[in-house]
């Protein structure tokens, strides 16, 4: 946390300022060009004392492989049905200028990304939105399964005032998790600017409240760390990270994204019953029951009690059946079957081989060869033995999940029950 | 000056990443022998590399064992053995053709699979995908990429995820899949990567005509595709089918664990293992419940 620290206190500076001279932002145009690229920080030290560019590229390698083999070592169950609350706070703490333009701004920004990019990854689940604002919270948005509305509520409602208080957030969202079946897993996300919490009762009855009804509470603190958030993130067992900068508290929030370990006693195994719609044909008129209104052509229709609906996945409004369909589950699939990671390959093996390892990348054909026809860095998947370079590694785990020198050599394939 | 690159790479400038089915098992049995089909593919990449002097074209072969590029027009130079009668281009290609079909029937005696005779589409897709993202990464001036697959063996069940995968990767990155089918009956896996990335699918009636096809709906560059009438889906069938019996059904049970689908209720699941609890009335009444909070 030394980073933060650092940042706080030039934080701290750049306010004395401000009160000097409000109308300029205290600092000359070029001081401020300085403090917001902070272009230090991309300089390091050689033994030598000399300053020296940060080499990003294998910097960021390193930095995403450690990511992924945490990932990799996590059990590999996940909890694929979820059902999230963001609670964010809008107290007057959330109009500080630290994050530009203001911390709110900010982080509606992010959430605004986060919400999209959890629905890519968990089609099958929820999200709701809760604010703080004047020591209250209220409830945003219910739990639903369409992004844009989640996203349109929030924008419409970014102002700040007041305290904030966790206990009467934490009692609210704990009051709506309740409701929900147990096969589902009841998350909160905090994003917390305030440094205090203004609250009406005992909080620690409501942290065990939330302890018992297994709510995995996370907290991204704006600010300091602040005890009773790690408390509340321990005993539920929930991440709790303070965001030192932008890129920073983006990437805290993205984190939260991909499905969290399934913890058995915290969701219940169950099955669900579920209908998988036929799309309606071409230039038949219906109602669709989520607008009410009369639509000509597309919509979906509930194989249960025959309604009309605009979109998938989403809850019959009739019959309350959950309607999806098989791209939904297949788009899950990944976090079943993740893909192992790739091994470096060292770099005093490439130089004793160099002639018997292929030249260019399997996936891209991108040359491994540095200038000079020395071999750069690689790596090999374990399985296939084929090399891939660097950028490719990265698509592949992240994005396309799937190994293409696997998949393109039939012995590989390995037996599975599991398929559509 | 400074305009100058962009306007080398206008909006009509197209990479055709082409994904070429060389299953001997299907081409053995197809009604349009593989030399007429090629002949054609051949005269669609020439004209797709004469429609805009910076079109790129990058061919795969996707085999029965496995899958390699085997053309890439980007830095296959055009000089070599010219004999008149062959522009030099085709004759790269067909040598590194030939010597991927050699190698993929060695593999084949190596070990035949069982079942469905399917060419490793999800193997050439990941691979076009990756060189895709290579074109990306080289900077704000690319070429738009596109997937052509064309595919005469029938899907392949066991790469259903793979598959999917890669159509969700395409669809994310923008990227459309289309696919010519030379098969029997459709594909259920090419028409739903067309659907999901906004890509056509097409299934030529006369085989024959198949330059026609090629040269009428792929041609084009995905911004002229605007202003085309291309075929349009008839409607992809997006049921499931459950993994105990295979059925297609329309409605079923999830393990909200691993997320099989069954058709009936079971006790244990057969995929993950975990044991279910009773639960339909349980689901019932809590959604009956959340409805009736009033909708915003």
């Amino acid at each position: 946390m030394n980073n933060g620290e650092q940042r706080r206190l030039n934080g701290e500076a750049e306010e004395d300022e401000e009160e000097d001279d409000a109308n300029n932002g205290g600092l000359a145009a070029w001081e401020r060009a300085y403090a917001d690229e902070r272009s230090w920080e991309s300089l390091q030290e050689d033994e030598s004392g000399l300053l020296q560019p940060i080499d990003n590229q294998s910097l960021k390698h390193a930095q995403y492989r450690r990511r992924l083999r945490a990932a990799s070592t996590a059990r590999i169950q996940k909890g694929l049905i979820r059902y999230v609350y963001i609670v964010i706070d809008l107290s007057k703490a959330a109009a500080e200028m630290d994050f530009r333009p203001s911390r709110m701004g900010v982080v509606a920004k992010h959430v605004e990304a986060f919400i999209i990019e959890f629905f890519y990854q968990n089609p099958l689940s929820q999200v709701g939105l809760v604010t703080i604002k004047d020591g209250v919270a209220h409830c945003l948005t219910d739990l639903g399964g369409s992004p844009n509305s989640h996203v349109k509520a929030l924008m419409g409602k970014l102002e700040c005032s007041g305290d904030s208080s966790l206990q009467n957030a934490l009692d609210l969202v704990h009051g709506y998790l309740e409701q929900i079946p147990s096969y589902g897993h009841r998350e909160v996300l905090i994003l917390y600017s305030a440094l205090s919490t203004c609250d009406p009762g005992d909080i620690m009855e409501t942290i065990q409240k939330c302890k018992k009804s297994k709510i995995r509470c996370s907290v991204i603190g704006l600010s300091a760390e602040i005890f009773i958030c790690k408390h509340l993130c321990q005993e539920t067992g929930g991440l709790y990270y303070i965001a030192l900068d932008e890129p920073h508290l983006k990437e805290l929030i993205l984190e939260h994204a991909p499905p969290p370990p399934a913890i058995a006693e915290f969701a219940i195994a169950n099955l669900i019953k579920m209908g998988f719609p036929q799309r309606a044909a071409e230039g038949s008129v219906a109602i669709c029951s989520c607008h009410k209104e009369a639509k000509v052509g597309g919509g979906y229709t509930c194989p249960r009690c025959k309604a009309r609906v605009c979109d998938l996945p989403t809850e019959c409004r009739i019959c309350g059946l959950t309607l999806i369909s098989s791209p939904h589950l297949a788009r899950s699939y990944h976090h079943l079957f993740p893909i192992v990671p790739f091994d470096e390959v060292s770099p005093s093996l490439l130089i004793d081989q160099q002639n018997k390892f292929p030249r260019a990348c399997f996936g891209c054909q991108q040359s491994l060869l540095n200038p000079g026809n020395k071999p750069s860095l690689r790596v090999a998947c374990p399985k296939c033995k084929q090399h891939f370079c660097l950028d490719c590694d990265i698509y592949i785990h992240d994005s396309l999940h799937n190994c293409p020198g696997c998949e393109s050599a039939s012995h590989s394939k390995i037996p599975n029950a599991n398929k559509g | 000056m400074a305009s100058a690159p962009s306007k080398l790479y206008a909006d009509d400038v197209s990479l055709l990443m082409v994904l070429l089915d060389t299953n001997p098992f299907f081409w053995s049995s197809s009604s349009l022998p593989f030399s007429v089909f090629l002949s054609h593919v051949l005269t669609f990449l020439n004209s797709i590399l004469l429609l805009n002097q910076l079109n790129q074209v990058v061919v795969i072969a996707t085999g029965y064992n496995s899958c390699s590029y085997i053309y890439d027009s980007s830095t296959s130079t055009n000089q070599g053995s010219d004999n008149g009668r062959m522009p030099a281009r085709c004759v790269n290609l067909l040598q590194k053709l030939e010597e991927f079909v050699i190698e993929d029937e060695q593999l084949i005696k190596e070990g035949l699979r069982e079942g469905i005779a399917s060419s490793l589409l999800s193997g050439s897709l990941s691979m076009a995908l990756c060189y895709i993202q290579r074109v990306f990464r080289s900077g704000p001036l690319h070429p738009q990429p596109r997937i052509l697959c064309l595919q005469g063996s029938s899907d392949g069940p066991e790469q259903y995820v793979a598959i999917m995968n890669a159509i969700f990767s395409a669809q994310r990155s923008v990227v459309p899949i289309d696919s010519c089918y030379m098969g029997s009956s459709n594909s259920a896996f090419l028409q739903q990567a067309s659907y999901i990335t906004g890509g056509v699918y097409l299934k030529p009636q006369q085989p024959n005509g198949l330059f026609q096809y090629l040269s009428t709906v792929f041609a084009t560059d995905l911004h002229s595709r605007a202003f085309l009438q291309l075929p349009k889906s008839l409607g992809v069938d997006f049921r499931a089918s459950c993994f105990c019996h295979k059925k297609t059904i329309d409605m079923g049970y999830i393990c909200s664990v691993c997320l099989s689908i069954f058709c009936k209720h079971h006790k244990k699941c057969s995929t993950c293992g975990s044991v279910f609890g009773q639960a339909q009335s349980d689901v019932n009444s809590t959604s009956n419940k959340k409805r009736k909070t009033p909708e915003t």
